[in-house]
């Protein structure tokens, strides 16, 4: 179920109000959200994530290709890729490359876990036509392949381009925050198999509060460009189930930098729609109030 | 360590986070240094240049832990005045024997004609001082039981004298000055002395550092040396022994320590205790192999109590006194059975069956075409693996088939594959480098024919047994009477590991287990398949089968599983408190002297001997156990302390010394002496050598290539390769070089290039990337090119080997080969196929002037 477009409204009235997604979608009495926090500030590269993401969920290999994109093979989020890690290499000028002081080399290699956002207003939710995507009772967004057409409208909707389709099979896919886990008490596979934290699993405002106090440590240590993304509510997609502390900005990281529902200002639309619609009407009846009236004979 | 322990790594991570530095050695920028505070780019095969500058200053500056020195090591001992150090024979030690190629060891001994024996062992001493403690040993034994006095050795409690250790050690390090780490080394001056301060800046009482290291260090041929000089630079600093400090010897696989500890190494017995020789006279019987084999002081002592304790384990009630306890039975060494020897004996025929467990020498042993070669010359060939690894099938798509060198229907090696099961498809235990076991359970057998190697080795031997059933023949004795009435289940009949680890910890006569090596005995009512094991399972508990999760315990956490011996975590821990007994530091504390228990305690289980107070001085003819003092923490050794020099025990040297890598594009700039004059070489004509340095030719083989490994890969990639999930992660073999080779040599990222040496030429795709940085050494711009290893032509992806590039010339102490630092060159393209392959490395070896003689002078 998506969001009321009445709660949408009400939402822009005052932006800092935080959403509670599953509650909009219906359910009365659920746990509290879950969600990521990827503190990309500590992933060594390692993509245990990846293989374990697969595994549990038994996504298919998808391509054997050597990019050349530092040590990223796997570029991006995909039907078959629900965990994507992004390395960035940003090494310093020769020869000051290694005079830094102990705290802060001047070198660094990026290293980033992508996952899909499970957006707090998820446009995939929005434009799904079968119902086949749904907002879990945990606040999670979830295909159902047993429902999915492949009709393939939610591909174009999501702003980060994670939802896509399987040709093979035809279907729509993406990260079910390891739904099935959930249900029974357990933590989310990638999460589970990372070895430094860097995917943290839990109720999403404690995350939020976790992840404040870990930019503001960076940040006083002197670490460049650390920063928060997807955190706040008040953001294009009202802040992500999942969202990332990153060392720099996120189009570094080939996230977009200010990513928006793309069903946001739909409301907006349709209203100028229906004013347009309703102005060619009202003049069409002036118009034809005048022939009669008036003029010619 | 995060590329390939990555999971070990979030210790580090975690220590991290609790505000420690962490300082990242390597020649690459890889992922850990990428979480490093600090990477130091290094000249593959300079760490001894590297990690000597740092004693230097240390020792210039005086920011060694004074009292921990003078109380822990053997710094105030004064050598003998026959002895010359390498700054008096432009790098060379004296007793150095040239046309033996060897060193005698006389001349390092300590004053006072004392032959002291190393901590691996009566073994590890040279053979004439090894016979002379024999025949003094052999008077001993015949007396009252105890030894001859040895005095303690002239010492110099100032540390002053001109021939005690410390002052000898200062002379030796003396020209390893920042000026000439940075020349050696290529690293600049500036950085190497913020590395100097930082671990000086951290160690001493308050705080102590810890040195990691994996194969970076130990694949040379002076990979023993590398190690060497890191426990000088630490016993100086006063770490060893302290927590948070000590060297973390991380190991190449998940159980390979386990695989020393109860050897599939050609020399040992389980425990470290050595194979007994055929020749020289000796091992003849368990006399004459204790007596050689044991020391006077310390725990190797009770050798005896060791050794008979495993013969009961082996041969159970065949085992008496009267025979020897079938001391007999036990096979000899004729020489070096070692990996690299073998396959010259496979080559010239006399080796003519292999087995394989899990191993995949065609693509991950040095030289691996002479791998493939030595195999394709056996009669028979049995491969135990997951997956049809390129050792199970090089008689059909290996390299040689390609070049046309070997054709498949000439090789008339019979090559059985036996499917292996997996690790969750079985029970039995994993040794880990912190040397603790760690227990794990079948979670679902294994499928078709797949076995476990348990399974395998205890048919076999049931099935031959069975052959040899009723035989009069004496030959068949060793076989018939071992014990091997093991408890099998399942439909599988497989063999019960925990029965197996029953027999390694070790039962007393009447059958119970037993919970310390201090229990066994030589009168034959103890057996015990492993004395470093024993207490493994205690009380009849598989200990290695415990988790009690950390947070219930302290954090030492002795309870998550067991580690040897007797379950202590720090070794030496005994020198984590000073000669009183009292921790250096509260902050520190991890054993001390309990003065009213009259025991040692603390957060670690002590590495001591338990009720000894640390005022305990041994009356000169005290020998075994009751010889340590309480200030010797280093119990293995036979004077209780650390050695800061070496009398005895290593082949090449009693103190590391900077030897360029059998092939370097650069001359020794420390010494006349360029290579390690000990190094074993093994010259065949397939494993011809590069000229170095200076020489003519050498010139040809401009660039450094170093080996490593990818986290997304694992070792010689049988377990990674033949994955998708794997494979999609990193699916093909590349070469990582800095933009200023790539520039120089006409390379592009994601295009190819062929990297040859005078043994081979491979094919690479090209990652050209600024983490690769080109080093300032030997007044040049010296490139240095990164090869992961991971790759064969076999499985999901495949690629060439690194290791086709690879020579044999090892470590003469542990036989280990030099793949870290090899000469190379690299040029744009695809490699030649078929015969044009061997083309184009003669046409290499005839630039170079290569001969049989190349590389092999001293």
């Amino acid at each position: 179920m998506s969001t009321r477009w009445s709660d949408r409204l009400a939402e822009e009235a005052d932006p800092a109000r935080p959403l509670d997604p599953a509650a909009l979608a219906g359910y009365a009495d659920h746990p509290a959200r879950m969600g990521f926090f990827t503190d990309t500030s500590v992933c060594i590269g390692c993509k245990a994530c990846e293989v374990a993401c697969k595994e549990w969920n038994a996504v298919p290999e998808d391509g054997l290709l050597l990019t050349g994109m530092s040590y990223d093979n796997t570029v991006g989020l995909g039907a078959s890729t629900w965990r994507h890690v992004a390395f960035i290499e940003q090494i310093a000028a020769r020869p000051e490359e290694q005079s830094g002081p102990a705290t802060g080399d001047a070198s660094r290699w990026l290293m980033s876990s992508d996952v899909c956002k499970h957006c707090t207003h998820a446009a995939c939710l929005d434009v799904c036509p079968t119902g086949a995507l749904m907002r879990t009772e945990f606040g999670t967004v979830v295909v159902q392949p047993d429902v999915c057409n492949g009709c393939g409208y939610c591909i174009p909707a999501c702003p980060f381009g994670v939802i896509d389709r399987r040709e093979e099979d035809g279907r729509a896919w993406k990260c079910t925050l390891c739904y099935d886990r959930l249900s029974g008490g357990l933590e989310p596979a990638c999460a589970k198999a990372c070895p430094t934290e860097s995917i943290q699993f839990g109720p999403v405002d404690e995350l939020r509060e976790r992840a404040q106090q870990r930019v503001s440590d960076l940040q006083d240590a002197g670490v460049a460009g650390a920063q928060l993304y997807l955190d706040q509510p008040d953001d294009g997609i009202g802040g992500g189930g999942a969202f990332f502390l990153l060392l720099d900005r996120p189009e570094v990281y080939g996230l977009p930098p200010d990513p928006v529902v793309t069903t946001r200002d739909l409301p907006r639309m349709w209203r100028h729609v229906a004013t347009a619609g309703a102005a060619l009407a009202v003049g069409a009846l002036l118009a034809s109030i005048g022939r009669r009236s008036g003029g010619g004979a | 360590m995060a590329e390939a322990h990555p999971v070990g790594f979030q210790w580090v991570m975690e220590a991290k986070a609790r505000g420690a530095t962490i300082i990242h050695v390597d020649p690459r920028f890889s992922r850990t240094s990428a979480m490093a505070n600090l990477h130091v780019p290094i000249r593959a095969g300079a760490d001894i240049a590297f990690v000597g500058g740092l004693i230097n200053y240390v020792l210039q500056n005086e920011k060694y832990f004074h009292e921990y020195v003078r109380a822990y090591t053997n710094a105030p001992v004064i050598l003998t005045e026959d002895f010359a150090d390498t700054e008096d024979l432009g790098g060379l030690f004296s007793g150095f024997d040239p046309e033996h190629r060897s060193y005698d060891w006389e001349t390092w001994r300590y004053q006072g004609d004392e032959h002291i024996a190393p901590a691996s062992g009566a073994r590890g001493m040279h053979p004439r001082h090894r016979r002379e403690v024999q025949e003094a040993a052999r008077g001993e034994a015949h007396g009252s039981g105890g030894a001859a006095a040895h005095p303690a050795p002239d010492s110099d409690e100032t540390l002053q004298h001109p021939r005690c250790v410390f002052q000898v050690l200062k002379r030796h390090f003396a020209r390893y000055t920042p000026e000439t780490v940075a020349q050696v080394a290529g690293v600049p001056e500036e950085l190497f002395t913020q590395v100097a301060r930082l671990i000086t800046e951290n160690s001493g009482r308050e705080r102590t550092t810890a040195f990691v290291y994996s194969l970076g260090w130990t694949q040379h041929t002076v990979g023993v040396q590398y190690i060497r000089t890191a426990a000088i630079l630490q016993a100086l600093l006063g770490n060893m022994g302290r927590p948070g400090g000590g060297i973390l010897a991380l190991r190449g696989h998940a159980s390979i320590q386990g695989s020393t500890d109860i050897p599939t190494l050609f020399d040992l017995l389980p425990g470290y205790l050595p194979m007994p020789f055929a020749h020289h006279g000796r091992d003849n019987d368990l006399d004459s192999y204790v007596e050689a084999e044991k020391v006077d002081k310390g725990f190797w002592a009770n050798t005896r109590d060791y050794m008979v304790s495993l013969l009961k384990a082996y041969w159970g009630d065949a085992a008496t006194a009267d025979n020897d306890f079938c001391f007999d039975y036990l096979p000899r060494l004729t020489g070096s059975h070692s990996t690299y020897d073998t396959v010259l004996l496979q080559m010239d025929g006399t080796c003519k069956g292999y087995f394989l467990f899990g191993q995949n020498p065609a693509v991950g042993s040095a030289n691996a075409r002479m791998q493939r070669m030595g195999m394709a010359n056996l009669d028979w060939l049995v491969v135990r693996d997951l997956v049809l690894i390129e050792s199970a099938t090089w008689w059909k798509n290996g390299p040689e088939i390609e070049t046309g060198e070997m054709r498949t229907e000439d090789i008339k090696t019979e090559v059985f594959f036996m499917p292996a099961a997996a690790h969750t498809e079985k029970s039995g235990s994993f040794t880990n480098t912190q040397r603790m076991l760690q227990w794990h359970h079948t979670a679902v057998d294994p499928a078709g024919d797949a076995r476990s190697d348990l399974w395998f080795s205890y048919h076999l031997g049931r099935r031959i047994r069975e052959k040899l059933a009723g035989s009069a023949d004496d030959m068949d004795r060793p076989i018939l009477d071992l014990t091997w009435g093991y408890p099998t289940g399942g439909a599988q009949q497989e063999p019960d590991a925990d029965a197996v680890l029953a027999e390694v910890n070790g039962r007393d006569a009447d059958g119970k287990p037993l919970s310390s090596y201090t229990q066994l005995s030589s009168d034959g009512s103890t057996a015990c398949g492993c004395w470093i094991y024993c207490g493994v399972r205690a009380g009849g508990v598989n200990q290695a089968d415990r988790r009690k999760p950390g947070r219930e315990q302290n954090w030492v956490a002795n309870e998550w599983g067991w580690a040897w011996p007797a379950n202590r975590r720090v070794l030496y821990n005994r020198a984590s408190a000073d000669p009183d007994g009292q921790p250096w530091s509260k902050r520190k504390a991890l054993v001390w002297w309990d003065a009213e228990a009259g025991k040692w305690t603390g957060h670690d289980i002590p590495d001591f001997v338990a009720d000894r107070p640390p005022s305990y001085r041994p009356p000169e003819d005290a020998v075994g156990v009751a010889a340590i003092s309480g200030i010797d923490p280093f119990i293995m050794q036979a004077d209780g302390k650390a050695w800061l020099f070496t009398p005895a025990g290593l082949v090449d040297g009693p103190l590391p010394t900077h030897y360029e890598p059998q092939e370097s594009p650069l001359p020794n700039l420390l010494y006349r002496q360029q290579h390690n004059p000990i190094r074993q070489i093994i010259a065949h004509p397939e494993d011809r050598f590069q000229p170095s340095g200076d020489q003519p030719g050498s010139e040809v083989f401009p660039y450094v290539t170093t080996t490593y490994r990818l986290t997304e890969h694992h070792t010689a990639g049988g377990m990674s390769r033949f994955l998708p999930y794997l494979s999609e992660l990193q699916p093909e073999f590349f070469c990582e070089v800095s933009p200023e080779l790539a520039a120089e040599r006409g390379l592009e990222h994601m295009g190819w290039a062929t990297i040859i040496t005078a043994r081979s030429a491979i094919e690479a795709r090209v990652m050209v990337t600024r983490r690769m940085t080109p080093l300032q050494a030997g007044g040049r711009t010296l490139h240095q090119i990164g090869l992961p290893w991971h790759w064969g032509p076999n499985g999901y992806t495949t690629g060439d080997a690194a290791n086709e590039l690879a020579h044999m010339s090892l470590d003469p102490n542990v036989h280990i080969q030099e793949v870290k630092a090899l000469a190379c060159d690299i040029r744009p393209g695809r490699r030649p196929r078929g015969p044009a392959l061997r083309d184009l490395v003669r046409e290499y070896q005839e630039r170079a002037g290569i001969t049989a003689d190349t590389g092999t002078e001293l």
